[in-house]
């Protein structure tokens, strides 16, 4: 049996083939094409010409994609949204879309509406809902909207108002209308789990398209009897439906692949890696194998939002970074040639002198032609290199939680640039396919699942609270496509809520399994 | 007087939640609210001190409440002018001649920008804390005799009430009894004062240093270093250290947030540690097991980077920060002002010193 794994990057689509013990045995690079879905066909016909395998034994096809967060940044494809927000009389002094772009209001129409419902921070009542209510706005906004958030106060407690008013406008809508319920995205904190909420709504046309088109590739290939699984933000998959739940979930999941694809290269669990790319580098932590969360309100497409995202710093500087000097200073980036690095970088005959260029000169790559940049002096050479690791420091530093040395996972196609020794760094370990780490990573991916509610442990002891909470994440894993008896407990949070007589605390754990 | 517009709130709010000392609240949603109030209404006239009358009757506006309810069921909106307006009825005054902040914090330095475009009042540029404290009782008119009650409070259901209390340690009490019934955050309308109490008893000028060390902390033109100096300066602080969050125990004891965090040093202060004991608001701060600042001095959390505060509630493993102590305002210095506010009220066993004189012992040390 074989897995396919295939990463839609900025600039490059990886494509690879695992065999049943995960052994990489054929990787391939291609340009993104614009509409993707070419750039998919192309590298899936050159992968499986290369591997020469029996395609009927391909069991598993995994997707990650820049898509919903390219439709997101570039207002594209976005779904009309009807915003129901349960918490009428309360919230109303800052209405749904507060501080949001205005074109991106546009696109998404705008429509909202503050109706009767949400709990109190100990699970009692705010208001009850109002059906009526409900199905008179379903029948103002009919032809109006094509997609649907639902945001009840406190349903992370509690969501069974949301899940209602869901069952209420399937039976107004049909069956197969899209709906986002807020308590399944993101966690508390209103606003920004009501525009995370938002934001998975819109993208459910663009996420259609998105798994038609990887379905329709593999078809194209003559592959049909396949689980097909999206690459997800944390470094799990998830099957194709829940992808279409969740869209949003998608988004930095390239940044994670590689992460991940790190960990499975070098065989390391707790680490930190630094994934070079053409312009940039991205740095992220692994915590037992899964990028560390990151704990602050993210910005997407200038959005506050508060769904899981992974903790990765980017900085500018990649293997087409463009290296000058002002004033008798060295700088290294931002700016790059970037994928016109093989016609303007000094060792391809262009006139730029990159990252690149400085690697060969030192010796440490063989790209290119050498003698072009036999002309630069070593000294100088050396002191853009330092330049390069005073950046690489910094930026390490900040994702660091102790003082101590870190190992780095080196990763990615610009890794030639990086030098053997960064303060600050122990050890330095690369692998023979950092290059396709990320396709790597989007094929070892296991299923999660999540889980949030505020327990009161006077009520509910802590013990019985955790199990529950645990097994309601476990269903959630389930319904994404994990085997059960493989899925184990891999994180858990929890939050005391001030002003509360009774110990409440607000309980948040996360399970993976294996796939089905 | 002057008018307060967008950007004057943007500043306002970052400079009061770093004043806030790690309480207070959400910037965010205080920030939303007010902004969506004067888009409504229009900008909000600031009046300073000297510009009110000695006879002229005010009322401050503010929150109550846990702030991680309050990120999650903020106000109907109309609360605000309703519990005002109770109290107005209640003191049988006909006119009131403005608002003031309570507190400087996330949210209570919003909410009466709220009040004031609502009802077209001006806001008077003073609080009673120059900070952030979690009681009633700990505001610079109860250290002149000024009484909390009669005070207001209300909920966005419409629940509304009028307390008269013997005291104002009482007033917090039942006060806040009734906010965790009313779901953990409640508007009030308290300390209603004249013109004469405001000069007397009020922290003067509040408003604008918010909006000037806000204005600091989001310029885009500056180096770090350079806006640290520029701010210091500005509040006559220090910079206590700088360091990575290694560790947050925390615990909810009646109805407050306590806690504790560890901070490892980086750069010049690698190899030192740190500890900040929070309720609330962050309280004492010890280095290399000395007290360096303790209330009701200010401890400021910010960001490493930005140099945007940081709230208690957003504490977590790994954060970078730096800590900046500030003098509190001389009223708190007062023995009465140390009673209400400082150390042993809290449960630490220390005698109040000033920062001012922790910091020189600390430097003289290190020589």
């Amino acid at each position: 049996m074989y897995k396919i794994g295939i990463d839609v990057g900025g600039t490059n689509t990886d494509a690879i083939l695992l065999d049943h013990n995960s052994q990489l045995i054929y990787s391939v690079k291609s340009p993104t094409s614009l509409d993707i879905k070419t750039g998919i066909e192309q590298s899936l016909q050159q992968l499986l010409e290369g591997a020469n395998i029996d395609k009927t034994k391909i069991t598993h096809a995994m997707l990650g994609t820049t898509q919903c967060t390219n439709a997101i940044v570039e207002r594209k494809k976005l779904a009309r949204v009807g915003v129901i927000r349960l918490g009428y009389p309360a919230t109303a002094s800052v209405l749904p879309y507060t501080a949001w772009p205005a074109d991106m209001i546009d696109k998404l129409s705008g429509n909202y509406a503050i109706a009767h419902g949400g709990y109190e921070y100990d699970g009692q009542l705010l208001s009850a809902l109002d059906q009526e209510e409900i199905t008179k706005l379903l029948e103002e906004w009919r032809g109006q909207v094509e997609s649907i958030a639902i945001v009840g106060v406190f349903s992370s407690i509690k969501n069974d108002q949301e899940l209602q008013v869901r069952e209420w406008i399937q039976e107004v809508y049909g069956e197969e209308f899209p709906i986002s319920c807020s308590s399944l995205i993101g966690s508390v904190g209103l606003i920004e789990r009501e525009n995370a909420t938002i934001l998975n709504a819109a993208l459910c046309k663009v996420i259609e398209t998105t798994t038609q088109g990887f379905v329709q590739a593999l078809q194209a290939e003559g592959i049909f009897d396949v689980a097909v699984y999206l690459c997800q933000n944390d470094g799990t998959l998830m099957s194709i439906d829940y992808a279409k739940q969740f869209p949003i979930l998608t988004i930095a999941c390239g940044p994670t692949n590689s992460i991940r694809g790190a960990s499975y290269l070098s065989q390391i669990q707790n680490t930190m890696v630094l994934d070079v790319g053409g312009t940039t580098s991205d740095i992220g932590v692994l915590q037992d194998g899964f990028p560390r969360e990151s704990s602050v309100a993210v910005e997407v497409g200038d959005i506050r939002t508060n769904f899981r995202m992974p903790d990765i710093i980017s900085v500018g500087l990649g293997g087409g970074s463009i290296v000058r000097v002002n004033d008798d200073k060295i700088t290294v980036g931002p700016d790059s040639v970037g994928y016109k690095i093989s016609e303007e970088a000094l060792v391809f005959g262009g006139s730029t002198l990159t990252t690149t260029d400085i690697a060969v000169c030192l010796g440490l790559a063989d790209v290119g032609d050498s003698t072009l940049v036999a002309h630069i002096d070593e000294a100088f050479a050396k002191a853009v290199q330092e330049e390069i690791s005073s950046l690489l420091e910094q930026a390490i530093d900040k994702m660091k939680t102790s003082s101590e040395d870190v190992s780095l996972v080196l990763v990615g196609g610009g890794g030639i640039i990086v030098p053997d020794k960064i303060r600050g760094v122990s050890t330095i370990v690369k692998s023979e396919y950092g290059g396709v780490a990320n396709a790597i990573g989007a094929s070892i991916a296991q299923i999660s699942g999540q889980y949030e509610q505020i327990y009161i442990y006077s009520k509910e002891p802590r013990q019985e609270s955790l199990k529950d909470a645990q097994n309601k994440a476990v269903k959630q894993a389930v319904l994404a496509g994990a085997l059960e008896d493989t899925i184990e407990l891999v994180e858990v949070e929890e939050t005391p809520l001030a002003y509360h007589p009774e110990n409440a605390t607000r309980l948040k754990v996360k399970v993976v399994g294996k796939m089905v | 007087m002057r008018y307060l517009d967008q950007t004057a709130i943007e500043h306002i709010a970052i400079g009061a939640a770093f004043l806030g000392t790690g309480g207070g609240g959400d910037p965010y949603i205080g920030k939303l609210m007010a902004l969506s109030a004067i888009e409504k209404n229009g900008p909000v006239k600031l009046y300073s001190v000297d510009e009110i009358a000695d006879d002229d009757f005010f009322i401050p506006a503010a929150m109550m409440g846990a702030p991680s309810v309050l990120v999650e069921k903020f106000p109907r909106g109309d609360e605000f002018v309703k519990v005002f307006q109770k109290l107005a009825q209640y003191l049988g005054k006909e006119k009131i001649a403005g608002t003031y902040p309570m507190e400087a914090g996330g949210v209570n330095s919003m909410i009466p920008i709220v009040v004031a475009a609502q009802l077209g009042l001006p806001l008077i540029d003073c609080d009673g804390m120059g900070r952030a404290f979690p009681e009633l009782q700990m505001v610079t008119f109860h250290l002149d005799g000024i009484s909390a009650t009669p005070m207001a409070i209300t909920d966005e259901k419409g629940n509304i009430g009028i307390f008269e209390t013997i005291d104002n340690k009482w007033t917090e009490r039942i006060a806040r009894t009734a906010t965790v019934e009313m779901g953990a955050s409640s508007l009030v309308s308290l300390y209603p004062t004249t013109g004469a109490q405001i000069k007397q008893s009020g922290v003067h000028h509040i408003v604008t240093l918010s909006e000037k060390i806000g204005e600091i902390i989001a310029s885009k033109d500056q180096e770090v270093n350079d806006k640290l100096q520029n701010l210091l300066k500005l509040v006559e602080g220090y910079e206590l250290f700088q360091g990575k969050i290694v560790d947050v125990i925390r615990e909810t004891k009646g109805g407050f947030n306590l806690g504790k965090m560890n901070l490892e040093g980086i750069e010049s202060y690698k190899n030192d540690q740190m500890k900040v004991h929070f309720q609330n608001e962050n309280l004492l701060a010890e280095k290399n097991e000395q007290v360096v600042a303790m209330t009701p001095d200010l401890i400021c959390l910010v960001d490493y980077e930005t140099l945007l505060p940081v709230t208690t509630e957003s504490l977590k493993y790994g954060k970078r920060v730096r800590v900046i102590g500030l003098p509190a305002h001389e009223k708190w210095r007062t023995a009465k002002g140390i009673e209400t506010a400082g150390p042993k009220y809290f449960g630490y066993e220390y005698e109040y010193t000033p920062i001012e004189e922790l910091v020189k012992k600390e430097v003289a040390e290190h020589v």
